[in-house]
């Protein structure tokens, strides 16, 4: 196979599609280098919060990233509609942390104090509520319940529906979405990047790295840098059941489909086909302590995923000083970053250049040689 | 009947009570193994011996001999030391041999040293049009009402499809005085041929004399259409009608109950949860485990007897039953192995009792027509995909069915795949163009049914556990 | 659409559906005994509310999903009937708390 194309996006997840449909939005000839059906995806098993409270702390251009992200979400969504017909289920009515016990509450409470007071944050309006405040839009709260803190910002949407979406979006587009292609190296010639995969060669002048974790071993093939420190997480989920729960929670969501998803756990452990249910068990009786009606739901399924994660925590955008046209993009939030990933990375993408006003916090260069810890909050 | 295990640790855990997890506990507890038999229903005797303990159908020759063989099992098993729990669902077993059991609402976690796996088979999937409309059913399902309930069909009464289990429901429901209108034999013209070669050996087994007279029995007194195609349930929220071709003319009857077999496929899902490899078996297609000759998986400890191994029927599980335990004797208390039958003479009966099965594989091998649906016939009954659906996530880059997972929900529902698995790796496979090996199946996690989440909650947790998931 | 032989001599079990009384057998399922009463049993699903009976029997369809003694989405077809029992047909998603 040998096509030519004016971006190669490597991965086909979140991230990568999104990029690939907002280039694709702007007229570039496309394609997007996918593995197949098994493989670590953390679009398949993701929790599908848009979500902007507490994120940032250490970071404040990662708080007006995501709440930039936040506000665009609607536009990224009706597009998609008007494209696909798909209807992603896009709700951003405010997000709940709900807290069980004193200690809860009071380790909060000081999270939104910090968060009020990191210079240069955008202000989201994040707000501790006691529990009589956020029984008026929970009613169901159990008496464990302490309080929480509240977003208006905050939403959720059917994050597997998005992908489905852009990828249905990549056909519109006259995107080539090309399966079963893992790239095991990558070089540039003669002005364009090719890259090896098993079923051949693929020339492209850009190429944009978004292969999650794998960027960390991609990267260094193009002058890029992508540290990154993966984690695992647990999710349950339940039954379909009629609506009961107006707002997304940070580990309880109840999707349009009726099914309630409860999240998440944070492992070392990076096997994503093994499940340990004692680490299922804290989250269902946390969530059964939040919402006591939940205890009676079946429990249908459940999954592992490996979080996408760099090093510290925060998003990686960068381009490459030694072989210009590469980018690289990576970052925990895929989903509730997918709307700055269509429209504002995509743009910058075929411009040829990140703008540093927008991104330039995002660098790899800010973790030095030896990389950094994760104090992002996740 | 709702109570706990004795004991946190077996030798032997023998999940199944059909004919190879009766055989296998019975065996292991000869030999004086610490053995468990946990059982999803009321009763022994999985769904061949269904109800053998407790059927109301007192007339022996109407439920036939081969069924009462069960008794005799069930009684080899009560008189040794197994301890037994029904209305017991596994809902987790995994590398280290760690079983979760759901009792009565609460559950247990228990270790063995060895776990055979005799879950049996299930209904191959018949995902004809109409097939999910109230009155149509599996006839396994009219099966197992007959069994445990003398219940028999009193409406208009189609059976279509093929295999063994189909004359025989037929014969039992006329002995017990039901009604049969119509009997539609979807069985390929073309299949009688390519069973030819294997006739010998069928022609000398137990099945062809039994068969014979039993297809003769229920032709006496119904109508049969052969070479039947193109078979559609219908109707307004209930079935009306069924429609199908034969002899190159298009039928449709009325009809209030319309019974669909085309033979049983492994029942996968614990012991693909539990890591256990699996193949595609293009003879008998379905995914089968591969296992050594004593029933052992590719999970150390963990064996697989009877058709969850590979469809045998109910002789050749029993006696996979007992070579997966004798295995585990000779592994866990060798001294204790002499007292049973030596592993050559049971590979001896085994062999007796495969006999002519390549032969019936070949014969009632399904026509491709009813496993690969079109159009918008539903493929996945829990989430209601459709044929169309599949056939449209694959044109936008699905490779396989997880993927598909994420497009479509495909085998999300509670059933995890179990009526849609097969035939969304058939659909894709041929509409990729490649070998359903290639294309693969679900990635299957615990729980492997549900369970009420109060009962996950209460899994004991320690206190790194709670630090995995609690932060700020 | 299906009757009871008659050499069927199980002590009978009274239970409860929506409301209404109906007869069933000693170790009937709630399933086989919403089939042999000839009451509506239809379920409607949880995705389209599209009608559904009991398609398997044997534990793997989940299409007999039925409400017993106020639990939602129980197996009917694995729960034996007991005196008393208060079975409802589900129509759609299952509502919390039930």
């Amino acid at each position: 196979m040998r096509t030519d194309y004016d971006v190669a996006v490597v991965g086909g997840g979140l991230l990568g599609s999104a990029i690939a449909w907002g280039l694709g939005r702007l007229g570039k000839k496309v394609a997007v280098l996918d593995e197949g059906d098994i493989t670590k995806r953390a679009s398949r098993a993701n929790f599908a919060l848009v979500w902007v409270q507490s994120k940032g702390l250490g970071m404040p251009a990662y708080t007006v990233w995501t709440v930039q992200a936040s506000q665009a979400w609607g536009r990224l969504a009706s597009e998609l509609k008007q494209q696909t017909g798909l209807d992603v289920a896009l709700q951003q009515n405010g997000g709940f942390h709900l807290t069980l016990g004193d200690d809860e509450f009071g380790q909060r409470t000081e999270l939104v104090k910090r968060m009020h007071n990191q210079v240069g944050a955008a202000d989201y309006k994040m707000e501790m509520l006691s529990a009589s405040e956020v029984k008026k839009s929970l009613p169901l709260i159990g008496p464990e319940v302490s309080g929480g803190s509240y977003c208006p910002l905050d939403g959720h949407v059917n994050s597997l529906r998005t992908f489905r979406a852009f990828h249905t979006g990549f056909k519109a587009f006259g995107i080539d979405y090309l399966p079963e292609r893992p790239v095991s190296a990558i070089s540039k010639s003669g002005g364009e990047f090719r890259l090896t995969t098993p079923k051949g060669e693929l020339r492209a002048a850009k190429i944009v790295l978004a292969a999650g974790n794998a960027n960390q071993t991609l990267a260094p093939m193009v002058g890029l840098f992508a540290p990154m420190g993966p984690t695992r997480g647990q999710i349950v989920v339940t039954e379909r059941t009629m609506p009961f729960l107006p707002h997304p929670l940070t580990t309880i969501r109840q999707t349009d489909e009726g099914t309630v998803m409860i999240g998440d756990s944070k492992e070392d452990e990076l096997d994503d086909r093994a499940l340990k249910h004692s680490i299922s068990a804290v989250m269902t009786d946390r969530a059964q302590r939040m919402f006591p009606h939940l205890s009676r739901l079946n429990v249908v399924r459940s999954w592992a995923g490996i979080r996408v994660m760099p090093q510290d925590g925060f998003p990686i955008y960068d381009q490459s000083e030694t072989h210009p046209g590469a980018f690289v993009a990576c970052c925990h939030s895929g989903v509730t970053l997918a709307s700055n990933h269509a429209f504002e990375i995509a743009r910058m993408v075929a411009q040829g250049a990140l703008e540093p006003e927008l991104v330039g916090a995002f660098s790899a260069s800010r973790f030095g040689a030896v990389g950094a810890a994760n104090n992002s909050g996740y | 009947m709702s109570v706990a295990p004795r004991r946190e640790d077996y030798d032997v855990v023998v999940i199944g009570a059909g004919p190879a997890g009766l055989a296998a506990a019975a065996t292991a507890a000869e030999a004086g193994l610490a053995t468990l038999l946990l059982d999803e229903n009321a009763g022994p005797g999985g769904q061949v011996f269904r109800a053998i303990a407790s059927t109301p159908v007192t007339d022996r020759k109407q439920l036939g001999e081969d069924y009462w063989v069960g008794a005799d099992l069930v009684q080899s098993l009560r008189a040794g030391s197994t301890e037994v729990i029904h209305r017991a669902t596994v809902w987790s077993l995994d590398r280290n041999l760690d079983i979760a059991v759901s009792i009565g609402g609460a559950s247990a976690f228990i270790k063995a040293r060895r776990v055979i796996l005799a879950t049996g088979a299930l209904e191959r999937p018949f995902p004809i049009p109409g097939w999910t409309l109230p009155g149509v059913m599996t006839a396994g399902a009219a099966q197992t009402m007959l069994k445990s309930s003398a219940l028999v069909p009193d409406g208009r009464t189609v059976i279509a499809g093929q295999g063994p289990l189909l004359w025989l429901l037929a014969a039992q429901i006329l002995r017990l005085g039901g009604r049969i209108d119509r009997i539609l034999d979807t069985t390929e013209r073309g299949n009688y041929f390519a069973a030819l070669p294997h006739a010998f050996a069928f022609l000398t087994s137990p099945y062809f004399a039994k068969g014979l007279s039993m297809m003769r029995e229920v032709k006496a007194k119904v109508q049969v259409v052969s070479g039947v195609t193109e078979l559609a349930a219908a109707g307004d929220g209930q079935l009306a009608s069924v429609s199908y071709v034969a002899g190159g003319k298009r039928e449709t009857i009325a009809a209030d109950l319309l019974l669909l077999h085309q033979g049983v496929v492994p029942n996968v899902n614990l012991a693909m949860s539990a890591g256990v490899e699996h193949r595609w078996d293009d003879l008998q297609l379905c995914w089968s485990p591969v296992l050594d000759a004593s029933g052992t998986s590719s999970v150390a400890g963990i064996a697989i007897a009877g058709d969850g191994a590979g469809i045998g029927g109910a002789n050749a599980a029993v006696v996979r039953g007992r070579i997966a335990a004798r295995a585990a004797v000779e592994a866990l208390a060798p001294a204790s192995a002499a007292k049973l039958a030596s592993m050559a003479a049971l590979r001896s009966d085994l062999a007796k009792a495969e006999r002519g099965r390549i032969f019936l594989d070949t014969l009632f091998r399904p026509a491709a027509q009813f496993r690969i649906p079109s159009g918008d016939t539903i493929v996945c009954r829990c989430e209601e995909v459709t044929a169309k659906d599949v056939l449209d996530s694959v044109a936008i880059g699905a490779t396989g069915p997880n993927q598909l997972k994420a497009y479509r929900r495909t085998g999300m529902g509670p059933c995890q795949g179990r009526l849609c698995g097969l035939t969304i790796t058939e659909l894709m496979a041929q509409a990729r163009g490649k070998t359903p090996q290639e294309i693969g199946y679900y990635r299957l996690r615990a729980p492997v049914k549900p369970i009420t989440l109060a009962e996950l909650a209460a899994v004991p947790k320690s206190e790194a556990d709670v630090k995995a998931v609690v932060r700020g | 659409m299906f009757k009871r032989s008659e050499q069927d001599k199980r002590p009978p079990v009274q239970i409860f559906v929506d409301g209404i009384a109906v007869a069933a057998r000693q170790g009937d399922t709630v399933s086989a005994a919403l089939l042999a009463s000839g009451v509506d049993a239809r379920r409607s699903t949880a995705v389209s509310g599209a009608p559904r009976l009991p398609y398997c029997m044997m534990g793997v369809c989940f299409d007999c999903l039925v409400t017993i003694d106020g639990v939602g989405n129980r197996q009917g077809c694995l729960v034996p009937v007991a005196e008393g029992m208060q079975v409802e047909i589900q129509k759609g998603k299952r509502e919390i708390g039930r």
